[in-house]
């Protein structure tokens, strides 16, 4: 059995064994020694302080950091509310205390007891929150009984508040009660059970830095439960200040002009990828999630066919429509299958093996070269290129210009899009991809997805000669004294696949599709300012084979989405816009007012005067522009 | 095959006294989950911890077939599966606390790391076996253990679990110096670990790792974590005075002033409620297990297997002197369990095995092998 070992030396083991003896001796030795000295000689101290039971920690709150707009207008701050809490041991006999209480503040007894029972048995000592947030009659009321109410604490806490409700909620944002499992995770040390974290939007992209650290006292009181020494106390770090790129004034035009209609408005500052505007209609009041949002309300959110709790400009996949054609421009360029004085014609419709794809327009473009098809949105002309092009080199110049992935918006929950290629359609559907398809790919219809961002972001590229840069919503994070404690650079991605050359016939196209006389979107026109843009109205489409093209009626009916994407001032962009409006039906009448309206407010052009007078100028711009 | 001396060598005398501390583990886990809790019948985590104290003594009795010399034979093996497990759980781990630790099988959640200290110390116990000498193990003996002991610490250290990891190489300190080495070696070691002590701090220890150690040199510092536990553990511990307050009457358990009164903070249950005499007879018992463990270790005629007695009590003897410290205010508040008084599965079952191997080599004495 075993392995041969030679013996060992028993006096060697022994004199080993009585070092170790003695080190246990001693260390034992010592244990009993504190032992003695805890319950014999302060013994009687330490039993007079666990019969009064008098130290207790109370916590202080940190205040969450405030949120500025890019011009330090405050758009989310905290204001006091007063919680009511209760420490069961001061408040015997708890039932008739919490009773008396019920009838001075009017609510249900159950409902407060229900609070008690929650906090389970390692509350006896410890306040436990009976009710958040109560009025100003409550508090008066509670404060001026507070003899007949033993044990009945009113709490000051910070407690969020969002100035302009409604206003950018998507992108601030909401909080939410954390629940045991992120308190497990050890993501969140800095928080406690029964504290508010964020649950949406830069207030949860940025919850580390908003959040602060709770401080708390270890206080001694008396046996009624009063205060009566505070002995030590660590002060609360309040979170640090967001200081947002988004511009309010503007966002609040934009939220104005979407109105009543479903739909989004990104606008990015084209120089550095700041996000000027990001709205999303129909929105929600965030002050509602405050203290748990009701169960009613909940429903009728998530409800609403409207989808208020998606931000649509991140979260909503629409097919790009003819805004796609800038893309289709670039890749036709490049891949030389096209250049500035290639044209074709456009007779309505465009023959394909026994199948006519129809341009939306009936008479058809005649003659067109690449600028004009841009400006008048020519289906003809690029049903030509994309077929020339293919469906996978159209993806390529797509990816590059950073479509079918997300931008990397620090907000959660941002989409991919969608941008179909040979091998994907073999995986996803198991069959090969048709020529025909193509065609309707390089009119941004068919599979093609992309997110409002991510068109805001492609057209602001155009606009700057092809820089994309990552949209950046937070421009810097301070400390509550105002010390920058990161600031967020602007951040280049990449660049549009295009050349500088190619690049400008493309700008041409877009100049023209508002300042030509034959432009998608020539009536948004601006005196003595010039606006580039691409219209779009996307299908809402149905994927079954046979109701691709045939079906307009059919079609029209469905209530197309209506995009317009753009940027001003067109040969030195401050600003750029994306505007998608769900069943707006056209491009041109719905979403391109919307960005008139914007583009104007942001350069501080005043509209008023010059509506009158846009008839006549625009026609007489007209004349001057048509090649 | 079966020798009868093996029952005549049955230690009776050590089941005792593990019976004896399990009896008390279970009172003051009973007083810890009952108090102030105003569920009816009998708390889960009592019977929980009573169902894994039967199965330890199943343990016990099943690993008592094997002749402990096996370990030996099989110690890489054991090592290897251990380790293997305790890198699974970077894999597959269950966080808890903060730390992943946890590796779900079935409907048992275990703790690798658990099981790593037994292996650690049979595999240690095998390699210094037949190195061991009146002069005392040189450098060139150490490289071998030293790689043993540090693959699972760092892993430990990686989940995060501080305690354990350094709990691991205080066991395998001990085993080395009870081995003995070369002067030349400890002086050299000592030096080492003076300069490498001021390395770590400023390197290797992660914010709250610092802070808990700081915060045990000065639980002021934070009033309202440690310190208050350590000040509340100190009061229901003094409190307790002479001959405490009685079964279920102590106040400061009742009002659940700690997070971890029926795991690591327990013993302050006990002390509130049974005073010094209470307390005194535990410490007794723990005081009588570890001589009886080494007393085993000295009465085996087999080098594997007096190291591996004595390493065994070293495991159960830190425990003992971290929690009690810690509970007293001695000692920076880690995460060490009571052997056999705290709640939890896992701590049990290894310590369990460990008294095992213990009774193992006690029946086994005679045999040289």
């Amino acid at each position: 059995m075993g392995r041969v070992k030679k013996n060992p030396n028993r006096d060697w083991v022994k004199q080993r064994l009585i070092g170790a003896s003695l080190c246990i001796l001693a260390v034992f030795f010592l244990l009993f020694l504190r032992l003695m000295y805890l319950q014999i000689i302060k013994g009687e101290e330490y039993r007079r302080l666990s019969k009064t039971n008098c130290v207790r920690l109370k916590s202080i709150k940190s205040s969450r950091g405030l949120i500025y707009d890019r011009n330090h207008k405050l758009l989310v701050d905290n204001r006091p509310a007063f919680d009511l809490t209760i420490v069961l041991e001061d408040a015997k006999p708890v039932k008739e205390t919490v009773s008396r209480l019920a009838l001075f503040i009017d609510e249900p007894f159950e409902d407060l007891m229900d609070n008690i029972e929650k906090a389970g048995r390692s509350a006896f000592y410890k306040p436990v929150t009976l009710m958040e947030d109560i009025s100003r009659d409550q508090l008066a009321i509670v404060a001026s009984h507070k003899f007949d109410l033993p044990g009945i604490y009113i709490d000051i806490e910070p407690t969020r508040h969002y100035i302009h409700p409604k206003t950018a909620a998507h992108l601030l944002g909401y909080l939410g009660e954390i629940n045991r499992k992120e308190l497990a995770s050890g993501k969140y040390p800095n928080v406690r059970t029964g504290d508010s974290i964020g649950r949406y939007g830069v207030e949860k992209s940025f919850e580390s830095f908003l959040h602060g650290k709770r401080g708390g006292r270890q206080v001694e009181v008396d046996v009624n439960g009063r205060i009566i020494k505070i002995l030590k106390t660590v002060a609360p770090v309040p979170g640090n200040d967001l200081h947002l790129t988004l511009d309010l004034d503007l966002q609040r035009r934009a939220e104005e002009l979407l109105g009543e209609h479903d739909g989004s408005v990104v606008g990015i500052d084209p120089n550095n990828g700041d996000v000027l505007v990001m709205a999303s209609a129909p929105s929600f009041d965030q002050n509602d999630f405050i203290g748990g949002i009701s169960n009613t309300k909940w429903r009728a959110l998530m409800g609403d066919p409207g989808r208020p709790m998606n931000n649509k400009a991140i979260q909503a996949e629409y097919p790009p429509a003819s805004t796609y054609k800038i893309v289709t421009a670039m890749a036709g360029l490049e891949e030389q299958v096209i250049d500035r004085t290639t044209t074709f014609y456009c007779p309505g419709f465009y023959k394909f093996g026994n199948r006519r794809y129809h341009c939306w327009s009936k008479y058809g473009h005649g003659e067109i070269n690449v600028v004009d098809a841009l400006a008048q949105s020519c289906d003809v002309f690029f049903y030509m290129t994309g077929e020339k092009l293919g469906v996978d080199a159209l993806a390529q110049y797509a990816a590059g210009s950073g479509l079918g992935r997300p931008t990397g918006i620090r907000l959660d929950h941002e989409r991919d899009g969608l941008i179909p290629t040979a091998a994907w359609k073999k995986k996803r559907f198991k069959e090969s991809w048709q020529a025909g398809e193509t065609l309707s790919i390089s009119i941004g219809q068919g599979f093609n997805l992309v997110t409002p961002l991510q068109m805001a972001v492609l057209i602001a590229a155009v606009g700057n000669g092809g820089t994309v840069y990552k949209p950046r919503v937070v421009r810097k994070i301070t400390d509550a004294r105002g010390n920058t404690i990161q600031g967020v650079e602007p951040e280049i991605t990449g660049g549009l696949p295009v050349s500088k050359k190619n690049l400008e016939l493309v700008r041409q196209g877009l100049f023209k599709v508002v300042g030509g006389n034959r432009g998608t979107a020539r009536r948004i026109r601006i005196q003595g300012l010039t606006i580039a843009g691409k219209t779009g109205t996307a299908q809402v489409f149905s994927r079954k084979a046979g109701e691709k093209f045939e079906n307009e009626k059919l079609i029209r009916t469905l209530q197309d989405h209506a995009w317009f994407v753009s940027y001003a001032p067109a040969e030195n962009p401050q600003i750029a816009l994306a505007v998608m409006i769900e069943h707006g039906e056209h491009g041109s009448t719905t979403a391109a007012p919307v960005a008139r309206a914007l583009i104007a407010a942001y350069l501080g052009i005043d509209l008023e005067g010059e509506n009158q007078t846009q008839a006549q100028t625009s026609a007489g711009q007209a004349t001057e522009t048509v090649d | 095959m079966f020798d009868r001396r093996l029952i005549e060598n049955f230690d009776w005398g050590f089941l005792g006294i593990i019976f004896m501390i399990c009896a008390v583990g279970l009172l003051v886990l009973y007083s810890a989950v009952t108090a102030g809790h105003d569920g009816t019948g009998i708390h889960v985590l009592f019977k929980k911890q009573a169902i894994w104290m039967g199965a330890g003594f199943f343990i016990i009795m099943v690993s008592l077939v094997v002749d402990f010399r096996e370990f030996d034979t099989l110690n890489l093996f054991i090592y290897t599966l251990c380790v293997g497990l305790l890198a699974s759980t970077y894999f597959f781990g269950q966080v808890g606390g903060g730390s992943r630790r946890w590796l779900v099988l079935g409907v048992i959640r275990m703790q690798p790391s658990e099981l790593m200290k037994i292996s650690l110390i049979i595999s240690l116990a095998s390699a210094y076996s037949d190195k061991v000498s009146e002069e005392g193990l040189g450098f060139r003996n150490l490289i071998k253990p030293a790689v043993l002991c540090f693959i699972p610490f760092g892993l430990i250290v990686n989940q995060p679990d501080l305690g354990t990891g350094l709990l691991l190489l205080l066991i395998a300190g001990s085993i080395t110096l009870f081995a003995k080495v070369e002067k030349k070696v400890f002086f050299t070691f000592a030096g080492l670990g003076l300069a490498v002590v001021p390395l770590v701090w400023f390197f290797g220890l992660k914010e709250y790792q610092k802070g808990r150690i700081l915060t045990f040199l000065d639980p002021d510092r934070d009033p309202l974590g440690a310190g208050y536990h350590i000040i509340q553990s100190k009061i229901a511990i003094g409190s307790g005075m002479l001959t405490g307050k009685g079964f279920l009457q102590g106040t400061q358990n009742a009002l659940s002033f700690l997070p971890e009164q029926h795991t690591d903070f327990i013993l302050s249950v006990l002390a509130e409620e049974w005073g010094l005499l209470g307390c005194s007879f535990l410490i007794l018992l723990y005081f009588v297990l570890l001589f009886w463990g080494l007393n085993i270790a000295y009465g085996c005629r087999n080098m594997f297997g007096s190291i591996l007695a004595f390493g065994v009590t070293a495991m159960i003897f830190w425990q003992i002197f971290i929690n009690i410290g810690m509970v007293m205010g001695l000692m920076p508040v880690v995460g060490v369990p009571l052997p056999l008084i705290s709640y939890g599965g896992s701590s049990v079952v290894t310590n369990m095995v460990g008294f095992g191997i213990l009774m193992n080599i006690s029946m086994r004495k005679f045999t040289k092998g």
